[in-house]
């Protein structure tokens, strides 16, 4: 009885956790590649680098992963950040402009020497950076301290965001020759160092939001920020703190994004990236109203999205159907969440209990 | 009080000022109209109004550094209105050219779609409007000419430049531009046209990359996991893509322009710059620097000449061996 009691507890804990769905979701477009795409799970050892599709689905994911981090904190406090695609732009346009200030002269020679630069690696990184978290910061201000609703104050940034990162770098785009810069999107130890990059990030956010009480925090603020107020959580400094984390997310995303095509382009880095970054944490299961959260779960979240994409390109869906493909794709896959599934899913467990005992 | 008295004044001012913009109309309609005794127009004495659609990429700003470069050579007076990619910006742009009396516009439209009562304003006002470098779905006279690229005859040049690269074999992939653009549609069905006269020559894959280097190089780098050396050429819609492409061949471990050949569109200096170092075969040209030609058109229109309903814009295509002389002197 009492093991039957286990096993029953653990089948609901398996489908009552976070990672269940994303999971099925993501094994079912694994499975659907295997028995469908030949050699999409071959993985070549390329001077001892790992090289295939499946790495590429990580590989190419992780600027939407770095962004589902920093986009799972804002959604659990109940909140969105739309200004992150923008927020890229705008970091990847400081970098640009400080590794290749020509555009300033309002001329675009070429820069061929990889090893030229205007400012050293380090500057051009934390500066970047460093915009990108003010740009949170802003964010963080107009949600929490002015009451502007989250949607209404980072539509605000993603709609002007394009245009400050056309004025940084005078409406150019950047070519970025500089070879050290470009390790960050296109390197490889093993495995893309992206992937390194998403890792410590992921990291040293879950080391804050689950081995502190932030984590705690937030979710009361996305549960009830009223209750949160009486029971002694500072609110305002919270949202403010995941906005400006959320555009630190950004920042880094935006470097990737920028020394993967070596170019700082402000109008096509990050665009409509926002999105899918959202999409990513909704497919991991946390609600768009707040809450609970888990970071895990929006990392799968970002692979099922690009795992979506890497298929369509590996069967060779006709350029001119992929992207209604992509949407019914996404569609079922947010169908599995339905309650009515869900119930399902539940009463399978139900059922062996049942027979169990 | 005061300032509220002055508010309500303001709408009324407006509206007068409005009306004898109106009143104007007529007497500029009669001016306009080709006079057969007046001395044919130079270029000294045009007034050419340009509402351009913004600055999206360095190929519209190579474009508007040509219009304003050519006019000051010439002499042209320009009014050059930057719509900053609004279809509001830019017909408000166009109304007050026609209140500035101008006597062309030129525009660079937008969106396709919207343009007929704000042409036709123009048109009453006797101002001929000339297309540059994109459409607008109008009726025919509303506007005088179309000056622009064709895009089909891209695609096809791009086709006949890959089958003599490839001597008439070879296994394609194409990185399509974005999805419904008119570039990206015609240069896809130019470059089958030709293709199809070539049996050896077969597409093997064919995607969107968007016209941005960093899908082009995601797809590119798709391709080669299914494909790997299967592929032996490679067809971008723009030079972007192709650099993208370059990028992943690379990281794939094969050569760029040895293992796989590669031809792309647009001609701009990040092409001439990838032909030097032998990673691009050829690049057919997609000409921004329309000025000195919209100026020619522009004359003609004033002085009442016939022209085309379509100028194709001269366009040429590049190959690595003269690259490295031509780059200096690309402005794009």
């Amino acid at each position: 009885m009492k093991n039957n009691m286990k096993k029953s507890f653990t089948w609901r804990n398996i489908t009552e956790s976070r990672l269940f769905f994303p999971l099925v979701a993501l094994s079912l477009i694994l499975l659907f590649d295997f028995i469908f795409i030949p050699g999409f799970f071959t993985i070549e050892n390329r001077e001892g680098n790992l090289h295939g599709s499946l790495i590429d689905i990580f590989r190419n994911g992780s600027t939407v992963m770095l962004l589902a981090i920093g986009m799972t904190l804002v959604i659990a406090t109940g909140g969105v950040d739309l200004s992150v695609g923008a927020t890229m732009a705008i970091a990847a346009s400081v970098a640009g402009i400080l590794m290749n200030p020509s555009a300033l002269k309002n001329e675009v020679f070429f820069v061929t020497d990889p090893t030229y630069t205007f400012q050293p690696l380090w500057v051009v990184i934390l500066s970047a950076l460093l915009v990108a978290i003010l740009c949170g910061f802003w964010n963080g201000i107009l949600v929490a301290y002015m009451r502007i609703q989250p949607m209404v104050a980072t539509l605000i940034l993603m709609i002007s965001g394009r245009g400050i990162a056309q004025l940084i770098t005078n409406g150019l785009r950047v070519q970025i020759t500089y070879k050290p810069y470009s390790f960050i999107g296109q390197g490889w130890i093993v495995l893309p160092f992206s992937l390194y990059l998403v890792a410590f990030v992921f990291a040293l956010t879950w080391l804050l939001t689950r081995k502190t009480a932030i984590g705690m925090f937030i979710e009361s603020v996305g549960t009830n920020f009223r209750s949160s107020f009486f029971s002694g959580i500072d609110e305002k400094k919270i949202k403010l703190l995941v906005y400006t984390f959320c555009g630190f997310c950004a920042g880094i995303a935006g470097l990737v994004a920028s020394s993967n095509i070596k170019t700082s382009d402000a109008n096509n880095i990050g665009l409509t990236t926002e999105l899918d970054a959202i999409l990513a944490v909704v497919i991991g299961g946390t609600a768009m109203s707040g809450g609970r959260f888990s970071l895990l779960a929006s990392m799968v979240g970002a692979l099922v999205m690009q795992a979506i994409t890497q298929s369509m390109y590996a069967i060779g869906v006709p350029a001119f159907a992929l992207q209604a493909i992509k949407a019914v794709v996404v569609i079922l896959v947010i169908l599995l969440y339905s309650e009515q599934v869900r119930s399902f899913v539940r009463s399978i467990g139900a059922s062996k209990k049942g027979v169990k005992s | 009080m005061r300032i509220s008295r002055f508010l309500f004044f303001v709408p009324i001012f407006a509206s007068i000022l409005g009306f004898v913009g109106c009143s104007r109309q007529p007497d500029s309609l009669s001016t306009l109209q080709p006079d057969s005794n007046s001395l044919e127009k130079r270029y000294e004495d045009l007034i050419v109004g340009y509402a351009q659609l913004g600055a999206e990429s360095e190929w519209r700003a190579a474009n508007t550094i040509s219009i304003k470069e050519t006019a000051e050579q010439l002499g042209v007076e320009l009014r050059f209105l930057d719509a900053q990619q609004k279809q509001d910006n830019q017909i408000e742009a166009i109304r007050k050219l026609i209140i500035q009396k101008v006597d062309v516009i030129g525009i660079s439209p937008i969106v396709e779609t919207g343009w007929d009562e704000v042409f036709q304003e123009a048109k009453d006002a006797g101002i001929p409007i000339i297309l540059v470098d994109r459409r607008a779905a109008v009726p025919d006279d509303l506007y005088v000419s179309y000056l622009g690229s064709d895009f089909l005859e891209e695609g096809r040049k791009a086709a006949r430049i890959m089958a003599e690269l490839v001597d008439g074999k070879a296994s394609i992939v194409e990185l399509v531009g974005t999805i419904g653009s008119a570039p990206a549609n015609d240069r896809y069905t130019g470059f089958r046209e030709v293709i199809k006269d070539y049996p050896g020559m077969k597409i093997i894959a064919s995607e969107s990359g968007d016209f941005t280097r960093a899908r082009g190089r995601e797809v590119m780098a798709a391709f080669l996991e299914k494909y790997g050396s299967e592929i032996t050429a490679v067809y971008a819609h723009n030079d972007d893509m192709a650099l993208g492409a370059i990028e992943a061949i690379e990281e794939y471990g094969l050569k760029p322009g040895e293992d796989i050949m590669i031809v792309s569109i647009d001609a701009a200096r990040g092409a001439f710059e990838a032909m030097i170092a032998g990673k691009l075969n050829a690049t057919v040209e997609c000409n921004p620097l329309l000025g000195p030609q919209f100026f020619e058109l522009a004359l003609k229109v004033v002085n009442g000449q016939l022209i085309p309903k379509w100028v194709p814009s001269i366009e040429s295509v590049f190959f690595p061996e003269d690259a490295a002389e031509i780059l200096p002197t690309r402005k794009y």
